[in-house]
């Protein structure tokens, strides 16, 4: 397969990206934006410490994250790494928030497809909902789109009825032409969601690359008729961040794409942030850190 | 009863902070201790400056103006306490003044497009040098300062500075004035001390681009050409600046040898 | 425990309204003219109101210059100059310097006033207008004193005085456009803003009396084309800068016959924005949106004639449908409007003429749905497709949110087609291939050419026109020459 790039502009897409960022959202808009972003949200912990103690109080946080605001909803998920799933599955239990996993030797995919293929199913044998893989990007770099297609198709083959998240690592990709040849690419291969970073890279979802994959979601799915989802994870820490990418979104592709059903928020800092400016918005009171709960 | 006065502690200023020299050495002037630098301060100040070129350089022509812009503000309101007469202090601010204006000018001067004989795009742009060494001359130790450094500043470049040797303490005050004047850390650093040992260090040191020195002594310039000639430095030599022409009068010559000039083709066709 | 997961599928988000606040204004209720460094009234002039087209409410009352008015303002002018040429060249940059500053200090009070006055949305009037008027007067005080090197000559003289007449599409950064190169030269000068946006050069007499530039080398004297004509008749001044159509254009070109008075215009155009199918598309699709609807379309560089490669257009002009749905229309203060009002009833009047005009002709229009506030002037975005290169649509200036779509199969036909206009202001050209992007900048006969991008300005970047676009260059060293008499 002869690689085309497509034509992506950088000083453009960072305009336009940017000036998206200046729309001002007050009062009712920025509650329901803020409700919408938390119901968004896979709350997320892939650290080396991880334990199932930790897991637990996570997933409490996740179903209920201020039990004095209880208008605020639960998150969309909890993602954690494969060997957490059962104990996030048993916590989350009839609460209606998903188990996602990591999958696929993340976050730097450096092994074969066979261990790759292991790691999806030891996730989705311990009941994960939702596979979050990363593509190869040591076959990308090198030029390489059918290979990189074709681990994405089989990783697919082995999630059941899982949903399938293929992480791009934008940052790693060179630049915004590899983005949305990366994206189609994944489109194409059958992702259910296409996401743009690990969290562990240098950068994350920055605007310029969650406008360029939106623009892709949405000619994809024109074209094609079906739907895609997309997540931004690394770099959105704060409210104001992901009030911006839920701009981007309605300004892209439609206030009907606003759900969790196809946008979600790979964070763990920002629920807080919501939640802080959330209780601004009612008691006209900058908060503190202190407010809320961490865990 | 009379009120003890607090005294002024004089610090080298480098990578955008106030800080001893590594050496613990100080001399003394006008009943002040300063710091008396080192070959090490040199080092630290080289690495703060390179660590602070690219940025600097990598903001808009019409930023960097505003910069010294702001910096000649921040030297005007301190005309009364930094101890230069006042006319040194105004033609210091108009020197500053002057500079700023060039930052976003020097490109439609020293530059161009270049009408080749063949189907290109042909142009040439000023970039930055680098890293620009400055030995200050003696006197007048803030005027003739300020002529050597504006200009690097202005065509993008950082900067490490000795400082006049007898008179450094206004060298030291100017610290307080760019440092409060959006000027980012470790673009501008500024060493007090011995003028020949820390030149010397300056004009050794690899990462250095171009020196730009107002020394005025003719056995420190020749090493400072024989140091340069190891990594071709740029190397320019000049008199102390007493006046506001003396500054600028030459500006063209001042702002080109701290510039690098590339020139580009592409084609032009379908 | 809280409620699950939101699964709605039918979901509406809208942005609240987001209303600029604009108590901290302070806006008198009259303005005198601006003369001899005070307000005063008119001698034979008189008070007429400026209005706010997004409600049609007056906003305040401002003077109107007679002949007597400009007469004296030509002798206050003239005495002046003579002094404020024989400053110290670093003391008139002083002078420039200060004003930008206070541009910048007094920019949020700038910003709602001038889209009070001339019904810019917020975003663009904070964002553009305000912060390239300062920079403006930034980069021309520092020419005052490096002129040899910007005019390349060993000596250069100020012409004297200057009239100048700027429109109401971006009055206060036309202002500056106009006032900053004539001041760092030396000369001294008359503006006439336009009839219905005097307001923000009033605010910049105010911030020249902050400055303490000396009294007579500015005067602000607000009117109508009557008060412009009487400018530019008068005998004593040295030279006459206009922006603004090509027929008010001419007339100033035939009143200034057999004078020795110098002339630059800025005139009016139908400038080309050129896709071709190699193009990053969804960023041409920007720089079509804002090549026409920025500022309503009130743009004289407007990219009004969208000239696509016919194998994108159909591509093209869907995402561009879809995007131009997008735009928000309405309260030019709410911080989320995308397209402001109309700037006066007869601007709106002409639009809709010529709109008519273009469907008469047989183009197929298209027009968002959008609601418009019950009082003001507002034109919802328009799109033209089959557009033949004769209709009034692609040969007429309409200076309003209307674009006009024509295709062309290879490279030579779209210079070709861009090319084939009276006008040459500016053009723009989409293509990821740097190659062709040059050649055909080279070949169009317009004076700005923008590649992968549309409507950017600076103060160092020469800018006006070719053909009846108009002559003289604002902006960059190239500003200075129209400025400046070469003495050796």
């Amino acid at each position: 397969m002869i690689r085309r790039l497509p034509h992506v502009d950088r000083v453009g897409i960072e305009e336009r990206a940017a000036q998206l960022g200046k729309r001002s959202i007050k009062t009712t808009a920025k509650q329901q934006g803020i409700r919408l972003a938390v119901s968004m949200v896979d709350l997320t912990t892939l650290e080396g410490a991880d334990t199932p103690g930790k897991v637990r109080q996570l997933c409490a946080k996740g179903v209920c994250p201020a039990p004095t605001m209880p208008e605020i909803p639960s998150v969309a998920a909890i993602c954690v790494y494969p060997q957490l799933v059962a104990t996030a599955k048993e916590a989350l239990r009839g609460s209606g928030v998903k188990t996602a996993s990591v999958a696929t030797g993340f976050p730097a995919g450096q092994v074969s497809l066979e261990a790759k293929l292991r790691d999806t199913e030891d996730a989705v044998q311990a009941g994960a909902d939702e596979i979050d893989m990363v593509i190869s990007r040591e076959a990308f770099l090198a030029g390489d789109d059918t290979r990189v297609m074709q681990e994405i198709v089989a990783v697919k083959d082995h999630c059941g009825d899982a949903h399938l998240k293929v992480i791009l690592e934008t940052a790693e990709l060179g630049s915004y032409d590899h983005v949305r040849h990366a994206s189609m690419i994944a489109m194409e291969a059958g992702a259910d969601f296409i996401k743009t970073s690990t969290g562990k890279a240098s950068a994350g979802a920055t605007p310029g690359v969650c406008l360029v994959m939106l623009e892709a979601i949405r000619d994809y799915t024109e074209r094609s008729g079906r739907i895609v989802g997309f997540k931004a994870a690394g770099g959105v820490s704060t409210s104001k961040a992901a009030l911006h990418r839920l701009v981007l979104v309605k300004e892209t592709l439609g206030d009907e794409w606003l759900t969790p059903e196809r946008i979600r928020i790979g964070a763990s800092s920002v629920l807080n942030d919501l939640l802080m400016q959330y209780a601004k918005t009612e008691t006209g009171r900058y908060g503190r850190s202190e407010d809320f709960s961490k865990e | 009863m009379s009120r003890l006065a607090v005294r002024k502690t004089y610090k080298l200023w480098i990578g955008g902070a106030f800080v001893r020299s590594e050496s613990g050495r100080y001399d003394e002037a006008d009943g002040f201790n300063f710091p008396r630098a080192s070959r090490k301060d040199v080092r630290d100040a080289v690495v703060a400056a390179r660590k602070a070129a690219g940025p600097w350089a990598a903001r808009t022509a019409y930023n960097r103006g505003q910069i010294l812009y702001r910096a000649a503000e921040a030297l005007e309101s301190r005309a009364e306490t930094i101890g230069v007469p006042r006319d040194e202090v105004d033609a210091s601010v108009d020197v500053l003044l002057h500079y700023a204006g060039w930052t976003d000018k020097l490109h439609a001067v020293l530059g161009g497009i270049n009408p080749v004989a063949a189907p290109f795009l042909s142009f040439s742009l000023p970039e930055p040098t680098g890293v620009v060494g400055v030995v200050a001359p003696d006197a007048p130790p803030l005027l003739g300062l300020i002529a050597e450094i504006a200009p690097a500043l202005a065509a993008a470049n950082v900067v490490v500075a000795i400082l006049s040797e007898a008179t450094p303490l206004p060298g030291l005050d100017l610290a307080e004035a760019l440092g409060v004047s959006d000027v980012p850390g470790g673009v501008v650093n500024l060493l007090s001390g011995r003028r020949a040992e820390l030149a010397k260090a300056l004009g050794a040191h690899r990462d250095l681009n171009a020196i730009a020195d107002a020394g005025g002594d003719p056995e420190l310039s020749a090493e400072l050409d024989r140091l340069a000639a190891e990594t071709i430095k740029r190397v320019r030599h000049g008199a102390a600046a007493r006046s506001y022409s003396d500054a600028t009068d030459d500006a063209l010559e001042r702002l080109e040898m701290v510039t690098e000039l590339k020139t580009a083709w592409h084609p032009v066709g379908a | 425990m809280s409620s699950s997961t939101d699964t709605r599928t039918s979901i509406v988000w809208d942005y609240a309204p987001a209303p600029e606040s604009a108590d901290h204004i302070r806006l008198s209720d009259r303005y005198g003219l601006f003369l001899d460094g005070e307000f005063k009234d008119p001698q034979d002039g008189r008070y007429e109101p400026t209005i706010n087209p997004a409600t049609e409410q007056p906003i305040a009352e401002v003077a109107w210059a007679g002949r007597q008015d400009i007469e004296a303002a030509v002798r206050s002018a003239r005495e002046a100059q003579p002094k404020w040429a024989a400053l110290k060249d670093l003391e008139r940059a002083k002078y420039l310097f200060r004003i930008a500053r206070l541009i910048q200090e007094r920019s949020r009070e700038l910003a709602v006033v001038e889209t009070l006055d001339g019904g810019k949305p917020l975003r663009e009037s904070r964002d553009v207008d305000i912060p390239l008027a300062a920079a403006h007067f930034f980069h021309y005080a520092g020419w005052a004193d490096k002129l040899r090197y910007g005019v390349n000559a060993r000596e250069v003289a100020p012409l004297g005085v200057v009239g100048q007449i700027v429109p109401w599409n971006f009055p206060l950064l036309m202002a500056a456009w106009k006032l900053a190169p004539a001041l760092a030269c030396g000369n001294t000068a008359i503006l006439k803003p336009a009839e219905t946006t005097p307001l923000t050069a009033l605010l910049l007499a105010e911030i020249a009396q902050e400055a303490e530039l000396p009294p007579g080398v500015i005067s602000i004297l607000p009117g109508n084309g009557e008060t412009g004509a009487a400018l530019v008749r008068q005998k004593k001044i040295n030279k006459i800068a206009f922006t603004g159509s090509t027929a008010v254009g001419r007339d100033i070109q035939a009143a200034l016959a057999g004078s020795e008075v110098r002339l630059t215009l800025e005139l009016g155009g139908k400038s080309a924005n050129i896709v071709f199918e190699d193009a990053a598309l969804d960023q041409a699709v920007e720089g079509i949106v804002n090549g026409i609807f920025f500022n309503q379309g009130h743009v004289c560089c407007a990219g009004s004639r969208l000239l696509i490669q016919e194998s994108v257009h159909d591509e093209v002009i869907g995402k561009l449908w879809q995007r131009m749905r997008r735009l928000r229309v309405g309260d030019p203060l709410d911080k989320n409007t995308d397209v402001g009002a109309i700037n006066s009833a007869e601007q709106l009047e002409r639009i809709e003429v010529l709109v008519a005009a273009g469907e008469e002709e047989g183009a197929t229009r298209r027009t968002i749905e959008c609601e418009m506030p019950d009082r003001g002037y507002w034109f919802a975005p328009t799109l033209f497709t089959d557009v033949s290169p004769a209709h009034r649509i692609a040969v007429e200036e309409i200076f309003g949110p209307v674009v006009s779509v024509l295709t062309f199969r290879t490279q030579a036909e779209a210079i070709e087609k861009a090319n084939n206009s009276r006008y040459g202001l500016a053009a723009g050209i989409w293509t990821d291939k740097g190659a062709k992007a040059f050649e055909v900048a080279s070949a169009l006969q317009a004076g700005v050419v923008w590649q992968n991008t549309y409507n950017h300005f600076d103060p160092t970047a020469a800018f006006g026109g070719y053909k009846e676009s108009g002559f003289g260059r604002e902006g960059g060293p190239a500003g200075l020459r129209p400025y400046v008499r070469i003495v050796s």
